[in-house]
């Protein structure tokens, strides 16, 4: 049940996040006579301190963060597996520098590094995913890193290379299919991270700019109104809690369905 | 155990002077030029260059690289674009708060956390432990810059039991701290849990049941103190991540902590004090880090006498 609620919340998200440039909505226009109304039944969220309709920006941002988890997410697991995978397998003083940088960007707590980053940026989508791909690829790297040291002595690897295998085919062939699991179930938790980032770095004023809509921006703006317009907060909070409580619930799940720890080649083998 | 201090010790050291390097390069191989920002577009070529020579914006990197770590060493962070004070001043005056922010949050989450996680675990797969695991979701999925603002509307606008922001007395501390405590007291109480739900089972727990001791001093003397030691790496580690949670929090705050002062200078590009604000957030979850190494080999030799020496 759990798990259909989920999945029913993720794929509205997406829906929304797809379809959005092909609905006629109006997200920008700005209706002097309804600032700050609360919601009626031709705006079911109100409007906001500019009178436009919430409903809609709320859309507007469903895209907005779907786009920036998408790609933070596959660049992150990207070039994090890649470096994890190949500083593994070489082993030796390149190995020795990729876990000491690992180390130093994992000195930096929590979403730190990206407030900065962006913050240097300048604001816009590009370089919230750069801000944020910059800090997300460190724990693919460890995880994948992790893993391949405990692989490449299986017997299955040793005889392809000893079959004269290429390298960039043992590594998509005999080891990937095994390092799958917890990747995935990392990159899940990773949509669920990346999502409350880019809300939280648009919140500080170092995501989307206006008049794009993104939910975090969308709580900057409604805090200045909390008195008069509670609507303004609430609405865009509700669908960030109800994506990440729908990522992690999945997360669980897929955890438990996966059971990494029994995995071949699981962390703790 | 002097040996494990030693390596621990040089290693934190390593891993802050490797972030003492990413944060130069970051600032200075980030597009964007602080003079340009500071003296507007309008400016005349020779006022820039007068400010760049006075900054020492001019130097070869490698001499400000050189410079940097020098000043670093004697704790001279540079002085603010921003202020025109130095930023060891700024930052001495800004850290109080969030000492006391900090302070406050790990209390409210041990409050929270312990008996939530002791009970859950005791209660397993009863409503008491569904609830427990409930509250420990919900927690971990609510970001703060959402629960600070519905805090401040249901407690401050509402209720009218606590101020709405800034840092005056002891009540204004409360709606921050119970933010930041949530998102950690969720991941703690679980943790708490299944600690407990592990050493539960162990043979010395039927002991002291065997031996009549009460049921309380079983739980707490023979249970809690075992089922502490990963609890306290987690908290260890969850307080640093806190340091940086802080800087949302503490901006839907407005608490003039060095979260908000991180804020202000990104803002303002005022280079120096974002500089020294990231360095010194990274290098307190290091040490933080590194205190709960020690403390944990101190209290488990298995820790300090086994492979991790």
């Amino acid at each position: 049940m759990r798990t259909t609620l989920s999945l029913g919340i993720l794929g509205l998200w997406a829906l929304f996040a797809i379809s959005m440039p092909l609905l006629p909505l109006t997200p920008n226009l700005i209706h002097l006579e309804h600032i700050l109304e609360p919601p009626v039944t031709e705006a079911l969220l109100g409007y906001d301190d500019l009178g436009r309709h919430i409903g809609e920006r709320l859309l507007v941002g469903a895209r907005t963060s779907f786009l920036v988890a998408f790609w933070v997410v596959l660049l992150s697991a990207l070039i994090g597996t890649s470096i994890g995978t190949l500083s593994a397998w070489h082993g030796g003083r390149w190995d020795q520098l990729i876990v000491q940088v690992i180390d130093i960007f994992l000195a930096f707590p929590g979403i730190l590094l990206a407030i900065a980053l962006a913050g240097l940026l300048g604001p816009g989508i590009e370089n919230v995913v750069l801000a944020l791909a910059t800090v997300g690829w460190v724990g693919y790297a460890r995880l994948a890193r992790a893993q391949v040291l405990s692989l490449r002595h299986r017997e299955h690897v040793m005889a392809a290379q000893a079959l004269g295998t290429g390298t960039l085919r043992i590594m998509t062939r005999h080891l990937l299919p095994l390092m799958a699991a917890p990747l995935i179930i990392e990159a899940t938790f990773g949509v669920a991270a990346v999502v409350i980032a880019e809300a939280g770095l648009s919140f500080l004023g170092l995501g989307v700019q206006p008049p794009d809509a993104s939910w975090g921006a969308m709580i900057r703006d409604g805090t200045r109104y909390m008195l008069v317009a509670p609507h303004m907060v609430l609405a865009p909070g509700a669908a960030i809690f109800a994506v990440v409580l729908a990522v992690n619930l999945l997360g669980d799940r897929l955890r438990d369905r996966l059971d990494v720890r029994n995995a071949p080649g699981g962390v703790s083998t | 155990m002097l040996t494990f201090l030693v390596q621990r010790l040089l290693g934190a050291l390593v891993v802050v002077a490797g972030v003492a390097t990413l944060v130069f390069l970051l600032i200075h191989l980030v597009p964007g030029d602080p003079v340009e920002v500071m003296l507007g577009e309008s400016a005349s070529v020779a006022d820039r260059e007068a400010l760049r020579v006075a900054l020492g914006l001019d130097l070869p990197i490698a001499t400000q690289y050189v410079n940097y770590l020098q000043g670093l060493l004697q704790l001279d962070l540079g002085t603010s674009f921003h202020f025109r004070r130095p930023v060891t001043e700024l930052l001495l005056e800004r850290l109080p708060a969030t000492l006391v922010l900090a302070a406050v949050t790990l209390v409210i989450t041990l409050l929270l956390s312990l008996p939530l996680g002791i009970l859950a675990a005791v209660r397993k797969d009863t409503a008491i432990d569904t609830g427990a695991m409930a509250f420990s979701l919900l927690g971990v999925s609510i970001p703060n810059f959402w629960l600070g603002p519905l805090l401040i509307l249901v407690f401050s606008l509402w209720l009218g039991w606590f101020p709405v922001s800034g840092r005056e007395g002891f009540a204004s501390v409360i709606l921050p701290a119970v933010t930041l405590a949530t998102g950690l007291a969720a991941i703690v109480s679980r943790m708490v849990r299944s600690s407990m739900l592990e050493v539960l089972g162990e043979d010395y727990m039927r002991t002291a049941r065997a031996k009549g001791l009460p049921p309380v001093t079983i739980l707490l003397h023979h249970g809690l103190r075992n089922a502490l030691l990963p609890v306290i790496t987690l908290l260890g580690l969850q307080l640093g991540a806190l340091l940086a949670g802080a800087v949302i929090t503490e901006t839907v705050f407005s608490w003039p902590g060095v979260g908000l002062l991180t804020i202000e200078a990104i803002q303002s590009r005022d280079y120096p004090v974002v500089q020294a604000c990231v360095l010194l957030i990274s290098t307190g979850y290091v040490f933080i880090n590194l205190l709960t190494d020690i403390a944990y080999a101190w209290i488990d030799p298995r820790i300090r006498l086994g492979e991790g020496a």
